[in-house]
Parts: C-alpha cells; sequence; structure tokens
C-alpha cells in the first residue's frame, strides 16, 4: 500500500514537470520564441553562477562533514604511509588548486558571456604562445609529482630489510589463514595439491620438509610487533584476492599461483591506536579489496600490533601446526605418546598423498 | 547475413512492383528494421542504447537500495526478483550480478555502442559530405550483430543460476570456475558470446567509420578542415579497431579454460574443496589482456564527447574553437598513450617495481594533451556570446565534470598513492565523473544539438534545463563524497559495511548517497519521455540551420532522405569554425572564400 501510494506520487510529479514543460512552450509561442529564448538565457546565466557559488560552499562543506572520517586524522599506521599521506597533502594541494581556478573560470565566463546584443564574440582562433604555457606548466607540476611518486613507490615495492618479521598470508573463499616460519625462520615448503581439509593441513604444507615442523598456523587475529619490518608474503588458494591495510596505507594482490609479497613497519601497537581514535573498539583490519564471490564484503581479518614483549609471550603461546596434526610426534607429549610412536608413519600415509 | 541480403533485396523488387512511388519507396521492413541508411542505423543505435541505459541505470538504483538501507527489506523486490530477494532482502549474489551487468551495460552497450555508434552513424556521412558509409551493408550488420550481442546479453538474465557477477572485469579465476561463483556458470558462458558479438559489431563499425572518413569526403572537405567531432570519432574507430580484437582473444581463451580444460590463467587452484589439475598458467595474464582494450575503452567512450563538446561549445560560444590544431594532436596523442597505460590498472598485482614506474610515466603524460584540452575549452568560452541550448549546457557540463574527474587521475596514476587507493570508493568516484557521467554529459549534448537533424522536431527546453540542472547537481552530490570514503580506504564492490569497524560510519552518507542517485535516476527518465514524445509531438524545425552553424549537415533539408542531399553534395571551402570572423556571425564551410577576407 505505501508503496503503491509512493508510486502515484512520483508519477504526480512527472505529470505536473510534465505539464508545466508543455505549457511553457505555449507560452513561448505567445510571447515570441526569440524573446523566450532570450529569458532562459538569462535565467541559465544566473544559474551558472549560482551553482558555482554553492557548489564551492558544498565543497567545503563535504570536506567539514566527512575530513575527519578519512585517515588524515589518525595518522599512518606504518612508516612507510606518513610518506604517503605527505604525498596525498600536496596531490590534493596541487590538484585542488587548479580544480578551483577551473571551475571557476568555466562558469565564470559562461556567466559573464552569455548572449547579449551589445557584445560580438571575439574571433580568436588560435594563440601558440598561450598553448605552449598551458603544455608546459602541467608538463613540468607531472614531472615533480612523478619525481616523487617513484621515489616512494620504490621504496615500498623494493625488498623488505633483512631483518623483517616473515608472516605467510593465504586467502580462499571467504577467509585469511596465516603462517609464521618459526624459529628456523623458514617457511616449510608448500604445494597446494598436498591440500587436505580432514587432516587439518588446509594450507597444503609439505611436512616431509624438516623447516615446516616449527612453523605456525593462525587462523584468528594476525599478530606483529612493533616498530620492526614485517614482510608479508601473500598467497591464494582459489580466485584473486587482495589484502587490503587501510591504516598502513597499503595492499597488494593475493594470485593463485603467483606470489607476492608486501613489507611495512607499524607505527602504533594496537593499544596506542585505540588512544588516538578515542575508539575503544578500534582493531587494525585487513580487506579483501578485490572481488572474489559472494561472500566478498565478509572477508574480514585482523590485526593485532603488539609491543616486543607482547609479540613475544603470544609467539612463545603457539603450538606448530607439524604437532597438531601430529600430536603423537609433539616431544612435549613424548611420554604419552610413547606408545603410539610406531603408528606415526600410518598416520603420516593417511594424511598425505605419497609424494615422489 | 544471407537472410539481410534477402530482406534488402526483397524491398526493391516491392519498390520496383509499386509505380504510384519512386524508387526510394521501401518496405516498412527495409526503412526502419534492416536499413542500410546511416541515418536509421544511427537512430537504431541510439534508442538500443536507451533501452539499456534505463536498464542498467535500473540495476544501480536497485543495488544502492541494498547500500544505503542494508538493515531494510523491501517486499516489492521478492515480487521481481523471486529468490534472488527472498523475504525482500537482496542477496549477495545478485547484488554482485547487478554490480556486474550495471558495469558491463554502461561501458559497452551504452557509452560504446549507444555512443559512438549513434553519433559515429549519423555525423560522419553529414559531416564531411558523404551520401552514406563506405559499405551501408557492413553498417547495417554492425548494429545486428550488437542487437544479437544485446539479446544474449539479455538472456542471461534470465538463466536460473543469474547471470556474470564475477565484476565487469571479469578477471580469472573467478569467472573461469562456477564452483567460485554461482554466476560464473552458464551466464558467464552467454557474457563471453555476448561480447564476442559485440566485438564483431564494433570491428565492423570502426573499419566502416574509417574507411568513410578517409575516402569519401567531399571535394575541398581536407582533413584539416574537419570538424572536431569528426576527428574524435577517427580516433575512436582506431582505437576500437585496434584493442577490441585483443579483448576477444582474451574472451576466447577464457572459454578454453572454462569448457575445455585449458589452463592459460589457472593454476594451484584449490576450490570448494577439490583440487584442480591446472598448473602453469597466469591470472595476471588475463588482466593484461582485459585491459590492453580496457584502458583505450575509457577513451573510446571520451573521446566522442570530447568530440562532440568541442563542436557545440564554438557554435553557442558564436567563436571558433581555440587551438584546433591542438585540439587535434592532444586527440592523436592520447590515442598513442591509451595503448602504453593499461598496466596502471594492475599496480597491486605484484608487478615489476621498473614496468610499473614506466607505466606511471605515461599515465600522468596523458594529464598533459588532456590539460590543453581543457584550458581551449576554457579560451573558446572567453569572451564569446553564449547562448544557453540545451546542449551548450550539457557541453559546459561535460568540461566541469572531465575536470573534476581528470584531477582524481593523477592521484591514481601515481603509483605510490594508488597502492592506497587502489579498489576503494576513490576509483568509483574517479571514473564515474570522468568516464560515465562526462560522456553521458557529452552523449546529451550531441542528443540535444542534433535531435533537430535526427527527427526534424526540438525537444521541449524547459524539461531539458530541468533535466540538465538536476543532473549535473546530483552527479556531484552522488560521487563527491565518495572521494572521502575511499580516502578512509572503503573498498568498493561490497555488498555490507556494517562489521567493518573501519568503514561503518559511512553509513549515513551511502543512505544519501541512494537517494540522490534515486533522484538523478528519475530526472533521467524525464529525459527519456522528453525524448520520445517529442518525436511525435516536439515543435516542428522550420529553419535549415536552427543552431546557425557551419558544417555540413545543416545544408541537407531538415528531414534528409536516404543520400543525403537531393542534389549535388555540396563543395567546401573552409574549416568549419568561421563564427564572428570579421564581423559575420557565422559562415558555413560551403560559403567561397571572399577576396577581401581576413586570414588566421
Amino acid at each position: 500500500m505505501k508503496e503503491l501510494f509512493l508510486v502515484a506520487i512520483v508519477i504526480m510529479i512527472f505529470v505536473v514537470i510534465f505539464q508545466i514543460a508543455k505549457a511553457s512552450e505555449y507560452v513561448s509561442v505567445l510571447k515570441g520564441e526569440e524573446k523566450t529564448r532570450k529569458q532562459n538565457n538569462r535565467i541559465n546565466g544566473f544559474m551558472m553562477i549560482t551553482v558555482l557559488v554553492l557548489g564551492m560552499i558544498g565543497v567545503w562543506y563535504c570536506n567539514h562533514l566527512y575530513y575527519g572520517k578519512t585517515l588524515f586524522t589518525q595518522g599512518s599506521a606504518s612508516v612507510e604511509g606518513v610518506q604517503i599521506d605527505n604525498m596525498l597533502y600536496i596531490t590534493i594541494a596541487v590538484t585542488g588548486f587548479i580544480f578551483v581556478v577551473t571551475q571557476i573560470l568555466l562558469f565564470w565566463f559562461a556567466f559573464k558571456y552569455q548572449e547579449t546584443d551589445k557584445r560580438k564574440a571575439f574571433y580568436f582562433p588560435h594563440n601558440t604562445k598561450l598553448e605552449l604555457i598551458w603544455t608546459t606548466i602541467p608538463a613540468i607540476v607531472l614531472t615533480v609529482l612523478v619525481v616523487f611518486g617513484l621515489k616512494h613507490w620504490f621504496l615500498i615495492t623494493g625488498d623488505a630489510p633483512k631483518d623483517s618479521v616473515v608472516v605467510e598470508i593465504t586467502g580462499h573463499q571467504f577467509g585469511w589463514e596465516m603462517r609464521y616460519p618459526g624459529k628456523d625462520g623458514v617457511l616449510g615448503r608448500k604445494d597446494y595439491k598436498l591440500y587436505n581439509t580432514p587432516s587439518g593441513n588446509s594450507l597444503g604444507v609439505d611436512f616431509e620438509d624438516p623447516t615446516s615442523h616449527d612453523d605456525l598456523r593462525i587462523s584468528s587475529d594476525m599478530h606483529i610487533p612493533v616498530g620492526r619490518p614485517v614482510k608479508l608474503v601473500i598467497n591464494s588458494q582459489d580466485v584473486i584476492h587482495d589484502v587490503g591495510l587501510p591504516h598502513f596505507r597499503l595492499k597488494m594482490d593475493a594470485v593463485p599461483g603467483i606470489p607476492t609479497t608486501l613489507w611495512f613497519t607499524p607505527k602504533y601497537t594496537t593499544a596506542q591506536m585505540k588512544e588516538r581514535t578515542g575508539n575503544a573498539n578500534f582493531v587494525y583490519e585487513i580487506s579483501c579489496d578485490q572481488m572474489c564471490g559472494k561472500g566478498h564484503f565478509s572477508m574480514r581479518g585482523t590485526i593485532v600490533v603488539d609491543t616486543e614483549a607482547d609479540y613475544k609471550k603470544w609467539l612463545d603461546a603457539q603450538k606448530p601446526e607439524y604437532f597438531t596434526i601430529y600430536p603423537d610426534r609433539d616431544p612435549t607429549k613424548q611420554n604419552q605418546a610413547a606408545d603410539s610412536s610406531k603408528m606415526a608413519d600410518k598416520t603420516v600415509a593417511a594424511v598425505m598423498p605419497i609424494k615422489k | 547475413m544471407s537472410s539481410a541480403v534477402t530482406l534488402h533485396e526483397a524491398g526493391t523488387h516491392h519498390a520496383g512492383h509499386d509505380v504510384h512511388h519512386d524508387h526510394h519507396h521501401q518496405s516498412f521492413i527495409s526503412k526502419y528494421v534492416f536499413s542500410m541508411d546511416h541515418k536509421t542505423i544511427a537512430k537504431q543505435f541510439l534508442v538500443t542504447g536507451i533501452i539499456w541505459a534505463i536498464i542498467g541505470g535500473l540495476f544501480s538504483v536497485i543495488f544502492r537500495l541494498q547500500l544505503g538501507y542494508p538493515e531494510a527489506t523491501f517486499p516489492f523486490l521478492e515480487d521481481f526478483l523471486g529468490h534472488w530477494a527472498k523475504g525482500g532482502k537482496l542477496q549477495p549474489e545478485f547484488y554482485y550480478a547487478l554490480v556486474t551487468m550495471h558495469g558491463t551495460v554502461l561501458v559497452f552497450f551504452v557509452l560504446t555502442a549507444g555512443l559512438s555508434g549513434t553519433f559515429a552513424n549519423f555525423l560522419i556521412p553529414l559531416q564531411i559530405g558523404a551520401r552514406d558509409m563506405a559499405s551501408p551493408l557492413l553498417n547495417m550488420l554492425s548494429y545486428w550483430f550488437f542487437f544479437i550481442a544485446s539479446v544474449i546479453m539479455m538472456s542471461s538474465l534470465f538463466v536460473q543460476t543469474g547471470p556474470a557477477s564475477g565484476g565487469w572485469t571479469i578477471y580469472p579465476p573467478l569467472s573461469a570456475l562456477g564452483d567460485a561463483s554461482i554466476g560464473s556458470k552458464i551466464g558467464m558462458d552467454l557474457w563471453l558470446v555476448s561480447m564476442a558479438m559485440f566485438i564483431v559489431s564494433s570491428l565492423l563499425g570502426g573499419l566502416n567509420y574509417i574507411t568513410t572518413i578517409l575516402n569519401m569526403r567531399t571535394k575541398g572537405m581536407s582533413m584539416t578542415r574537419m570538424p572536431l567531432t569528426i576527428w574524435a570519432l577517427f580516433f575512436t574507430a582506431v582505437l576500437g579497431v585496434l584493442s577490441f580484437p585483443v579483448l576477444l582473444s582474451g574472451a576466447i581463451l577464457l572459454l578454453f579454460d572454462r569448457n575445455l580444460g585449458t589452463s592459460f590463467f589457472l593454476s594451484d587452484i584449490v576450490v570448494a574443496g577439490k583440487i584442480l589439475p591446472n598448473e602453469g598458467g597466469s591470472a595476471i595474464l588475463f588482466q593484461h589482456l582485459f585491459w590492453f582494450l580496457g584502458h583505450p575503452e575509457v577513451y573510446i567512450i571520451l573521446l566522442p564527447a570530447m568530440g562532440m563538446a568541442s563542436e557545440i561549445l564554438s557554435v553557442n560560444s558564436r567563436k571558433p574553437i581555440f587551438g584546433y590544431m591542438a585540439m587535434v594532436a592532444s586527440l592523436f596523442a592520447i590515442t598513442i598513450l591509451a595503448f602504453l597505460v593499461w598496466a596502471h590498472h594492475m599496480f597491486v598485482t605484484g608487478m615489476n617495481p621498473f614496468l610499473g614506474s614506466i607505466f606511471v610515466l605515461l599515465t600522468l603524460l596523458i594529464a598533459v594533451p588532456s590539460a590543453i584540452k581543457v584550458f581551449n575549452w576554457l579560451t573558446t568560452l572567453w569572451r564569446g556570446n553564449i547562448r544557453f541550448t540545451p546542449g551548450m549546457m550539457f557541453a559546459i557540463g561535460f568540461v566541469s565534470l572531465f575536470i573534476s574527474g581528470g584531477l582524481t587521475g593523477i592521484f591514481l596514476g601515481n603509483s605510490a598513492l594508488d597502492i592506497h587507493l587502489h579498489d576503494t570508493y576513490f576509483v568509483i568516484a574517479h571514473f564515474h565523473i570522468v568516464m560515465g557521467v562526462a560522456s553521458f554529459f557529452g552523449m546529451f549534448a550531441g542528443i540535444y544539438h542534433w535531435y533537430p537533424k535526427m527527427f526534424g522536431t526540438y525537444m521541449n527546453n524547459t524539461l531539458s534545463y530541468i533535466h540538465f540542472w538536476v543532473t549535473i547537481i546530483g552527479a556531484y552530490l552522488i560521487f563527491w563524497p565518495m572521494h572521502y570514503e575511499g580516502l578512509a580506504g572503503m573498498p568498493r564492490r561490497y555488498y555490507d559495511y556494517s562489521n567493518w569497524e573501519s568503514f561503518k560510519m559511512f553509513g549515513g552518507l551511502n543512505e544519501f548517497i541512494s537517494v540522490v542517485a534515486m533522484i538523478v535516476f528519475a530526472a533521467q527518465l524525464l529525459f527519456v519521455i522528453n525524448f520520445f514524445y517529442s518525436i511525435w509531438k516536439g515543435r516542428k524545425v522550420t529553419t535549415l540551420n536552427p543552431w546557425n552553424a557551419n558544417t555540413l549537415e545543416w545544408t541537407t533539408p531538415i528531414r534528409p532522405g536516404h543520400g543525403n542531399w537531393p542534389g549535388e553534395i555540396p563543395e567546401v571551402h573552409r574549416w568549419a569554425y568561421d563564427y564572428s570572423k570579421d564581423g559575420k556571425d557565422f559562415i558555413p564551410q560551403d560559403v567561397p572564400v571572399g577576396a577581401d577576407e581576413s586570414k588566421h
């Protein structure tokens, strides 16, 4: 009922506008078409300048409303992102200036040079000097922006520092899983064909590779320490995903078959960010930024940035995946599991396809 | 093809018997359906484009409902969409299908076929002084391949598993695997086949436009005397002919991956618990193939709008377009650069940083010819004597939008900033303003300006002005605040933001945008009503040259027949922009140069 009512109102509005428009056409015939045309011209000329003024006020008002909701106010949460923010500011200043000047010229010219019998248009087909000026100046401005942009681009996409904390992050429909290399600092080999959910080997880790034995698999928060470079090794199991880290000003696609990397240095712990933003619920979120299917919008990951001490504590509390899958090989449980050690080989055969 | 020829022959056969009419008489079918007259084909493209625009716009209204009111239910949606809107709640699968189809329809069916299909067909022969296209038959086929593509795409909306839903960029593996997304089942095959037909249409059209412009100009119409519309349509056709085949190859390889078990784009995939045998393919390869068309496509959409805006600004400022040669040169520069910047859509795919830096450089280079164009348009208005015809209003609006959207391209083209802004609402704001709305403004400008030539009637002025002001103000209200959402990192293509701590604060803004979007959509219906009503009931055109323009189309009869000029084709003696020269308001192109005329 409510919908029918709404539809009726919309149709009514259409009919009214249409009738007014038709009537105005008859009026113009009565008044003389030339006279109506000139009147329309004056109205639209006036509208041009009005909309320019209101538009500029609107731009200011929009900024007033929403600037506080952008990430600028809380500052970049990564050391590298500070440079990105600075570049954003510079680019906004440059383009904002050009925007204001050109829009004012456009609407002001439209208003000022509207048709009048008193003036004849000025025949001005070209002027090489002017054209050279507005070819050269944009070229120079852009060169400056490109130089700064590429400096930051090479920094961000360059190799991660040697002492980086390495975390592997793997996307699948629709979630993230992390893997930490453990004490040896090396991630064990993976082969997607070893993927096996019943056994719990959902990342397809090759447990015949001894470097995998101390690797940690984490499916909840990703923990990283503050102030140390972090290198993410990014994988996907099915379609293309994207590790989006808005607070750190970074993102990188997760492509099946082609691992990618990304590195940054967290600047504030989660606790510090809660203070900075005044939001007790603040959390670093990983958003999937590449369309990946019906659950794309819910593919949320979270990062906890810890102090070095908290990070150590958290890390020590984790149990290697190897021992979760083969509990009988866990040295801490060796005593209870002594009997079952003979069974270990059988278990391996059960959960892993035979590799040549 | 054969059926079309037969129908045409049937038409002439019929005419041969009908002695009461002259030999131009044609049956209804050969005159309005399988017509070979470029003007009729143009109108066919236009009307099909308008129908698609309404459908594509409606898609966006429906998914804006979801974005604006993620908590609400709309029982009437279930009446229309059935299980796709169970309980009045749009399902995520169908939300993504709508997003995908909105992009596909508007980019390809409306702003490529509807825009350059209409105006290249209509304006090229009329403005260069030709009786028709070089090959009227190919021209007709071009429309009918577009029609077939339309039918196939439309039918994909009605299959049980729904239409393609992986985004209009159809990146594999999502688009390759039916197990990854329900829209990647039969809907995706239909999408690919439809696009293949569309590409055939676009190639037949493009080859025809290029051939016609190069070979069929009337006496005296040298290339440098052509109106800028023709230059723009020429470069558009070149872009299309050279880049669409690459998409075709990508589409065919994707069809192979989907149906024949090849691994061009697939490798190391576990989907829905199944380990796929495909190894060695590259998902990124598809993106290269796609964007090698995809980026030129942006200019295929934009250049005709630029050309028409240039022409209309000049006519209604009563001034020559400023810097004609610079305008042509910048169109040329944009055309070349359009082929060299595609990978700026792929800065976050893990590409080689050095390669990325080259694409940054080439991308930002495009800003130079764009800046030249903007300043030349502004100078064209300067000291003019401006008549605000509806066409002129939209041309001015085009320039405003092109500036706003073009400037944000400087952010996105700079890879370091793009990493942060990539796939956020900032991108949506950027490309909708600069490519979507701006090109629509160019298209509206063209429709209002050439409507009297197309139909011999005028559209209603009051409705046109309301249409303009609601659309430009609405477009800015919709897309301007999206920049802020983008700066907050809000990702695009999300069905619901309310569970995200980082993005949920934009709920109110999203609702506001949805309301404005609905109002703007309603204003477009006003245009549609005006368009169709005026064909039959509009004020009749009584003068040959209602805008006092210089170009050749206004030397034809008010309603030109097949062949355009009843007698000889006029000879051209000057460029198209002698406005306010030597104290004369305008001097049409077919007027010989006087002995005492000044040189510019």
